[in-house]
């Protein structure tokens, strides 16, 4: 993929460690995010990248380093700071809201857009219902980019797997994130969904110009999506740069043939 | 003392809970379940001409019985079909389940107040030589005491040492896994209500004494809530040791406070401290810690 | 072929949002409405069956719109929120001493201050609006923990408040104005200065109130805060990170819930029982509000209506049945069997359809869509 036009950096994280009890996650990882660009965080089974993403969102804090995120640093992030400042996320596991519908969970992450308190929206007149049909605007748009109007009403629970990611994928879109943070977004999908997926994330980032960071394990769709790589392994960023620098890495290389070291 | 009474209640609902995770609103009308068995089966064996030793084993017997149908009944109808669904569910069906066992009992064994008399119900006055009039000790409280301690040594070897006891903590930890390595969840569980069962027979000789078998008997279970809060719901010794807190807590409220706001205190301190100790300590003081995962 | 969707195009959204986009429900509504609102009146007006005398309204119809109303608010935090309750009935209790307190006047002499906190008797719709205000201050004072603790530790935070406050209302004298038999009376039912006396203008107010407050409940739950309280029932790590703020959604389900209980309790006490003792809204009371939102439906503002008429008519079927029959029963196994049947339709209900009777219906719509053809 070639580079994206800016060089300007949305994220920094500056030797993040995190540990759990005597379970190391995290030792000392830093590298950056450049605004518009698709990076992609990968490595073996366990290698920390889901506790990297999670310490970038703020569900964990970690015992050491900084996280600089649109200028300002600080030792943690709070979920709620992550979220009103722009940076929304899916999970490995499905985080849907189960009883509610396509539609409702993608409404919900216009949250953060609405403004009309408590009063107004009890009378549901006016104002509250003009901004109601606002945001069904904004959701339907994007409903209509993931192709996914047929399921608007049906309760996520009921969906399909690959269905499911994709509403997910919606309600973080909904919230107009600056940064998205995509975990294993096509774990558990045939090819054709994986097209469909990567077709999505190339248009969310050309199209809103959204900068993604994603883990994945596929490798060809790493190499063809991203525009950089970093590579974890147990814990310690072990190679950091285009998809081509890293694919001849032999650190790399050997971390996943899982020579010992 | 009378703290280890609730404590005796409150050991039934630990069982349930350490071992499949579902909280049992039930406990206190499976007290009168038992309770009502054994006290109709005394007075008619005895009414027989049973001389009293017999009818109390066969009595005891019969309610062991019962105690064990009910908990067949239990796992085959409710618990079983809803083994997938979470915590809150099965908490509100076992709410359902009371009112059955509420309803059954007192349709089947009737539902007038019977008094039991199993233990001696006067009391000891103790170190006359040091404190004048002496203290005033339940003699029951310290049968209920005794048997609570029994119970507890009894259920811990239960679970650490049998076959029986390791595999309930397996299912408790992860039902699904412990069904792929062929634990058989259904007897498994039949076992947990059945000891819960047996538990309640034993809450319900205590307290059957001490009030009369009748209705109010299952407000016991609202009453053992904060003995279990306090003492952690999965720990045993927790039960005993929360008992122990709410009873000398209660009588201590009763009175220094009760002076001050008017009686009926023992109503709501105890749930006034249950609150205090999840806001401060939510697993209770021996609980295990709840992490949550995403 | 009777109830179809096909043909009723929806060109904006709003129309698509409406609370009964299906014309044949709309029409159904406006019929239930009508029979509400003017053929009750009308029939009993004229004493014609089933309103031959006073007791299908005093005794079912009252007390059903009431406890729907209450069960309407026990839905909005049990049933979109997720957090259990299981001390509604303190709230009711709440709101019916302060309406009272509100409505016989409010003296309270701080001597230590120089002076007294005197209010005289405030109008009854007010004393009532707000007894259900005083009831939200504290349901968020109890929500508060909340954030802390979850699930059943809740349920029994909720059981704290109330055993704590039957103890209130019966030891507490200045509640019940110094009466000494510990129970007190309504004062008298002015509104716009119409007297509300007889039964059938008991039924319009409450009519009135319970109309009102479901429409209310049904914007807001339709609403953001309603999406609100469901993504943090069903997951509240997820919900954070998405932007809502726990403490926030959690605070306002048990304010918006507890004013609406608490309007009901007020209710009861005023208009349904016109003397009562605290005893009325014990523990009882806060399960079978409980058992109303199960039976009726988790989540769903019309299943408050459905399981408060069950509740309430069962019981008198179960009376009624057996004689007709020609089987005595005495009422304590009658009691009994209350039980036995509540019990099993609960963990029925649990079992096949958490969702309560409300899916059922919403079920049998689904099958009625395609009647007569089978699929």
């Amino acid at each position: 993929m070639r580079a994206p036009d800016t060089s300007e950096i949305l994220l920094e994280v500056e030797g993040v460690s995190l540990a759990f009890g005597g379970v190391k996650a995290l030792r000392d990882v830093s590298f950056d995010i450049r605004k518009g660009e698709i990076r992609a965080i990968i490595g073996p089974n366990g290698a920390g990248k889901t506790s990297m993403l999670n310490v970038i969102n703020g569900f964990y804090h970690p015992n050491r380093g900084a996280i600089t995120f649109k200028g300002r640093t600080r030792a943690r992030m709070e979920p709620f700071e992550a979220s009103r400042g722009g940076i929304a996320r899916t999970f490995q596991n499905v985080a849907l809201f189960k009883g509610m519908s396509a539609l409702d969970n993608i409404m919900a992450g216009r949250t953060l857009k609405m403004r009309r308190g408590l009063l107004w929206q009890m009378l549901r007149y006016g104002p509250a219902l003009a901004e109601e049909i606002e945001h069904r605007h904004r959701v339907e748009e994007i409903i209509d980019f993931l192709e996914i109007e047929a399921i608007r009403t049906v309760p996520v629970a009921r969906l399909p797997y690959g269905l499911q990611k994709r509403v997910e994928l919606g309600r973080a879109l909904a919230m107009e994130p600056d940064l998205l943070l995509l975990d294993e977004p096509m774990a558990g999908m045939n090819l054709e969904e994986k097209e469909d997926m990567s077709r999505f994330i190339i248009d969310v980032n050309n199209h809103y110009g959204t900068t993604i960071a994603l883990i994945e394990h596929d490798m060809a769709v790493v190499m063809d999506l991203s525009h950089r790589v970093a590579v974890l392994d147990h814990g310690v960023k072990i190679a950091d740069g285009t998809p081509d620098e890293v694919k001849k890495n032999q650190a790399v290389i050997d971390a996943y043939l899982g020579v010992a070291h | 003392m009378s703290g280890v009474l609730y404590s005796l209640v409150a050991l039934g609902f630990v069982l349930i809970f350490k071992a499949s995770g579902v909280f049992n609103f039930a406990q206190g009308a499976m007290v009168l379940l038992a309770g009502l068995a054994l006290v109709r089966s005394l007075d008619l064996l005895v009414a027989w001409g049973f001389p009293l030793w017999a009818a109390i084993i066969f009595g005891i017997g019969f309610a062991a019985v019962i105690m064990a149908i009910a908990a067949w009944l239990i796992e085959r109808f409710v618990i079983g079909p809803l083994v997938n669904q979470d915590g809150l569910t099965l908490f509100m069906s076992t709410i359902g389940v009371t009112f059955i066992l509420e309803g059954a009992a007192q349709m089947i064994f009737g539902s007038d107040a019977y008094p039991l008399r199993l233990f001696p119900t006067d009391a000891w006055f103790l170190f006359e030589n040091l404190f004048p009039g002496g203290i005033l000790v339940n003699k029951l409280d310290v049968w209920g005491g005794f048997i609570a301690g029994i119970l507890v040594a009894g259920l811990a070897i239960f679970f650490e040492r049998t076959k029986t006891g390791r595999a309930l903590r397996a299912v408790a930890d992860d039902h699904l896994a412990a069904q792929s390595v062929g634990i058989p969840i259904s007897w498994i569980w039949f076992v947990v209500w059945l000891a819960a069962g047996l538990v309640a027979l034993v809450a319900a000789t205590v307290w059957g004494t001490k009030l009369g078998v009748q209705f109010s008997i299952t407000f016991l279970a609202l009453k053992a809530l904060p003995v279990l809060i306090i003492g952690g719901l999965t720990s045993i010794p927790g039960a005993i040791v929360g008992g122990l807190i709410v009873g000398a807590g209660e009588k201590i409220a009763e009175v220094f406070l009760g002076s001050y706001i008017g009686g009926g205190i023992e109503y709501w301190f105890a749930y006034v401290l249950a609150l205090a100790v999840l806001l401060v300590r939510p697993q209770g003081l021996f609980g295990e810690r709840i992490i949550e995962r995403i | 072929m009777l109830y179809r969707e096909a043909g009723q195009f929806k060109t904006t959204y709003a129309e698509d949002m409406a609370i009964f986009p299906i014309r044949q429900d709309r029409m159904a509504l406006a019929i239930l409405l009508g029979i509400a609102f003017i053929g009750v009146p009308l029939l009993a007006d004229f004493d014609i069956w089933p309103f031959g005398s006073d007791y299908l309204l005093r005794a079912i119809l009252l007390p059903f719109l009431i406890l729907a109303l209450a069960a309407i608010g026990v839905n909005i935090l049990v049933g979109y929120c997720g957090q259990i309750s299981l001390g509604s009935g303190a709230f009711m209790a709440i709101g019916a001493y302060s309406a009272y307190k509100l409505g016989t006047g409010v003296d309270i002499p701080l001597a230590w201050l120089g002076f007294a906190i005197s209010i005289p008797p405030l109008p009854v719709l007010l004393s009532i609006l707000l007894g259900g205000l005083a009831a939200a201050v504290v349901g968020i004072l109890f929500g508060v923990p909340s954030l802390r603790i979850k699930g059943l530790y809740l349920a029994v935070a909720t059981l704290a408040a109330q055993f704590f406050f039957d103890w209130v209302f019966l030891r507490v004298s200045w509640f019940t104005n110094y009466a000494p038999s510990g129970s007190v009376n309504a004062p008298t039912l002015d509104f716009f200065g119409l007297n509300v006396g007889t039964p059938i203008e008991r039924y319009m107010l409450c009519l009135i109130f319970v109309t009102v407050f479901a429409v209310l409940a049904k914007n807001l739950v339709r609403g953001n805060l309603g999406r609100q309280w469901m993504a943090i029932r069903d997951m509240d790590i997820a919900a954070e990170l998405i932007g809502i703020r726990p403490l926030y959604a959690k605070l306002t389900a048990f304010a918006v819930s507890s004013f609406i209980i608490g309007v009901a309790g007020a209710l009861w006490a005023f208009v349904y029982l016109g003397s009562w003792e605290p005893l009325a809204f014990s523990i009882d009371r806060s399960l079978q509000l409980l058992f109303m939102v199960i039976i009726g439906g988790l989540g769903s503002i019309m299943g408050a209506f459905v399981g408060a008429a069950f509740i309430l008519i069962l019981p008198i079927l179960l009376n009624r049945i057996p004689s007709e029959l020609g089987v005595p029963l005495s009422t304590e196994t009658i009691t009994h069997l209350e039980f036995i049947i509540f019990g099993s339709l609960i963990c029925y209900l649990l079992i096949k359809e958490p969702h309560g009777f409300a899916r059922l219906i919403s079920l049998g719509k689904e099958k009625l869509r395609l009647w007569p053809f089978p699929y």
